[in-house]
């Protein structure tokens, strides 16, 4: 008690006082600050569905897809061929890649081919990281496009993307990568990606996922044979499907 | 009007001038040695991003598109918040042992800020783009922009600060720009933790780890660079005694030292026995590569070794009081925590993207060794933190007169005076 009433009459220090006065404005400040770096952890982009749901739900509309029957693919890499002269890929870049899988143990094919894409993801890392919106998912249609006038070179969507789909382009100045051949193709009429096209064994079949009656729909719908994604466990909700038969 | 600012500001630059000269030929030859790296570094940054073009000059690859410039960069701005947040105690949370510490702490803050800016300004392939879309085409959702953003503010801050700690008048606006200061670098510093944390396509990084880790890293930092910095102005440039003030300032300071560099370790063990089981597959990969693989000696020689363990016993031994051997000390966590900042970017990116899919074009680990353009750049950036602390010390008089040793003074009355009362 004495403690207490001798404490009391103790005058506060000017500065203390200050300084009291002052934490309590860096307390507001930290407040915006804090709603700033909560802000920046939530994408406002990640609002289509989780794996397993994506037979329900599909957020665009066209909701660009393509199914990949990797069982099918021969390495000819006629797709690679035709992505570089319909999108003038240079030399030190690809937007489309075939991988080899060694199966040299089991029974009859001694290879398995995987070919590779932008996933065009509906959670994409690259696009959340990008500082300058360079980078987007397309509102309509969502394919992960780029604004080329905006792109700063940082490269940080390299760095965040799981499917080593992008490359810095020097011609370009930009970024570049995999649109689906939206800007080349599909903006022009045109509905189907070069590859595609080109694929001589119908590995790649490319489509609108919300549309039931489209082959992608159907073939991602099946339950006959499995359909799967690449690197699932990364949460980026991938619209590149894969499957054999 | 212009007559008058001449006339006000021209004695005042001619004075610092003299005050440069001034500082004998070693003095003058490291500054010249200086600006020379300092150009060079700018020269071939310019070469590699406008002639030349960074695929060329610059080691990095689509598969490794970030390394040692943005570890360099990394490496000056957590500087910076270790600097601006070890200050901060005396200045404006009132420890009074940290107190005589706020000039000069604040300026390497600004010119450890700027060096970071400086060797990511040569990095960043459009940085004329920067400035406009960071602007006007902001991503709130992306932890780069916050990073950079809140750096921005807190130069200016920082700024702001130095200017107005020269007058004692002001010395309470300094404080509320120096809260500012604290409350921007620690944002930005978290963000700058989030731009790898928030990858989830890079097991190593992600997760609340390296935000966390990030804070730690920058307080150690900036009690390595005080104890490195406190010790050249005053041995080696100024060759003036230290004031006991200055000691008790640093011996403090050396304390703190010891205790993050503990936690720091038990930080470390845990990050490398977390991830050594039942993490992904590419995050375990990544890290075999920094305990048992190409960067094993990085690892455990350079990161644990020289900047942690050393140090320790080293700052342990100088009980906070043998200034040389705590010079030895930070020097070699200094050495040690570039690396380490080398190591956290360039591991991070080493396991290939399909490594767990198993296909022949992504089975092997990718490699990094930087080119001579990024050396240069890198020792450019180095260069010009080098140059400016050597100017400060001679502009600002090795940042003498210090209105926080009055303010100090205050403390110590009003403390006497709450002692006569009880």
């Amino acid at each position: 008690m004495t403690d207490k009433a001798s404490h009391k009459n103790i005058p506060e220090s000017p500065l203390d006082a200050e300084r009291r006065a002052f934490l309590k404005i860096g307390l507001k400040i930290t407040g915006v600050l804090a709603g700033g770096s909560i802000l920046s952890l939530v994408s406002n982009i990640n609002k289509a569905y989780s794996l397993d749901l994506f037979r329900e739900k599909y957020p665009y509309k066209p909701h660009y897809a393509m199914v990949l029957r990797q069982d099918r693919c021969i390495d000819c890499e006629k797709c690679m061929k035709a992505c570089i002269e319909t999108n003038h890929v240079p030399d030190y870049g690809w937007r489309t890649k075939i991988l080899k899988r060694d199966l040299s143990s089991a029974l009859d094919q001694k290879w398995e081919f995987i070919p590779i894409l932008c996933n065009q993801c509906n959670n994409p890392p690259c696009v959340r990281t990008c500082p300058t919106t360079a980078t987007y998912k397309d509102k309509t249609n969502g394919i992960v496009q780029m604004n080329n006038k905006k792109c700063i070179g940082c490269k940080s969507c390299i760095m965040a993307c799981p499917y080593d789909a992008r490359y810095y382009n020097e011609e370009k100045g930009a970024i570049d990568k995999c649109d689906f051949c939206f800007e080349s193709r599909l903006s022009k009429g045109i509905n189907t990606p070069a590859c595609v096209e080109a694929c001589p064994s119908d590995v790649r079949i490319f489509g609108d996922l919300s549309d039931p009656s489209s082959r992608v729909f159907q073939l991602v719908h099946q339950l006959q044979r499995p359909v799967w994604v690449l690197r699932q466990e990364i949460g980026a909700k991938p619209n590149i499907f894969y499957m054999k038969g | 009007m212009a007559d008058s600012g001449k006339k006000r500001f021209l004695p005042h630059i001619k004075s610092a001038f003299e005050r440069v000269l001034s500082g004998g030929w070693i003095y003058l030859l490291f500054v010249g040695l200086f600006g020379i790296f300092l150009l060079i570094g700018i020269g071939a940054g310019i070469h590699a991003l406008f002639i030349a073009g960074s695929r060329h000059a610059y080691a990095t690859s689509r598969e490794i598109p970030v390394a040692i410039l943005i570890a360099t960069y990394v490496f000056f701005v957590v500087a910076s918040t270790g600097l601006c947040l070890v200050s901060s105690l005396g200045h404006v949370f009132g420890v009074e042992n940290f107190l005589p510490l706020a000039k000069r702490c604040v300026y390497l803050a600004i010119i450890t800020i700027l060096s970071g800016f400086l060797v990511i300004g040569l990095e960043i392939e459009n940085p004329f783009r920067m400035a406009i879309y960071n602007v006007i085409s902001p991503n709130f959702s992306s932890n780069i922009w916050w990073m950079g953003t809140l750096y921005g503010f807190a130069v200016v801050f920082l700024t702001i600060e130095f200017i107005l700690l020269f007058n004692e008048a002001h010395h309470h606006k300094a404080v509320i720009a120096g809260f500012l200061g604290v409350i921007t670098e620690v944002a930005a510093n978290s963000n700058l933790g989030g731009v790898f944390a928030m990858m989830h396509g890079r097991p190593y990084w992600y997760g609340p780890y390296f935000p966390v880790y990030f804070i730690l890293s920058a307080l150690i930092t900036g009690c390595a660079f005080i104890l490195f910095f406190f010790f050249l102005a005053h041995k080696a440039v100024n060759k003036k005694p230290f004031m006991e003030s200055t000691q008790t300032a640093l011996k403090a300071v050396s304390k703190l030292t010891l205790l993050l560099l503990a936690v720091m370790m038990i930080f470390t063990a845990w990050k490398v026995l977390t991830t050594s089981v039942g993490s992904p597959a590419a995050a375990a990969a990544a890290l075999s590569v920094l305990t048992e693989g190409p960067y094993s000696f990085n690892f455990w020689t350079i990161e644990i070794l020289v900047g942690m363990v050393i140090p320790f016993v080293l700052i342990l031994a100088s009980r906070g009081r043998n200034l040389t051997v705590m010079f030895i000390a930070a020097v070699m966590m200094i050495f040690s925590l570039f690396f380490t900042r080398l190591d956290m970017v360039v591991v991070g990116q080493i396991v290939p993207q399909y490594f767990e899919v198993g296909v022949v074009e992504y089975s092997k680990l990718h490699t990094y060794s930087p080119s001579i353009h990024e050396i240069l750049v890198v020792l450019g950036g180095i260069s010009f933190c080098l140059l400016a602390f050597l100017l400060g010390e001679k502009v600002f008089s090795g940042f003498a007169d210090s209105p926080q040793t009055d303010i100090m003074k205050e403390k110590t009355t009003d403390v006497a005076g709450v002692e006569e009362l009880t």
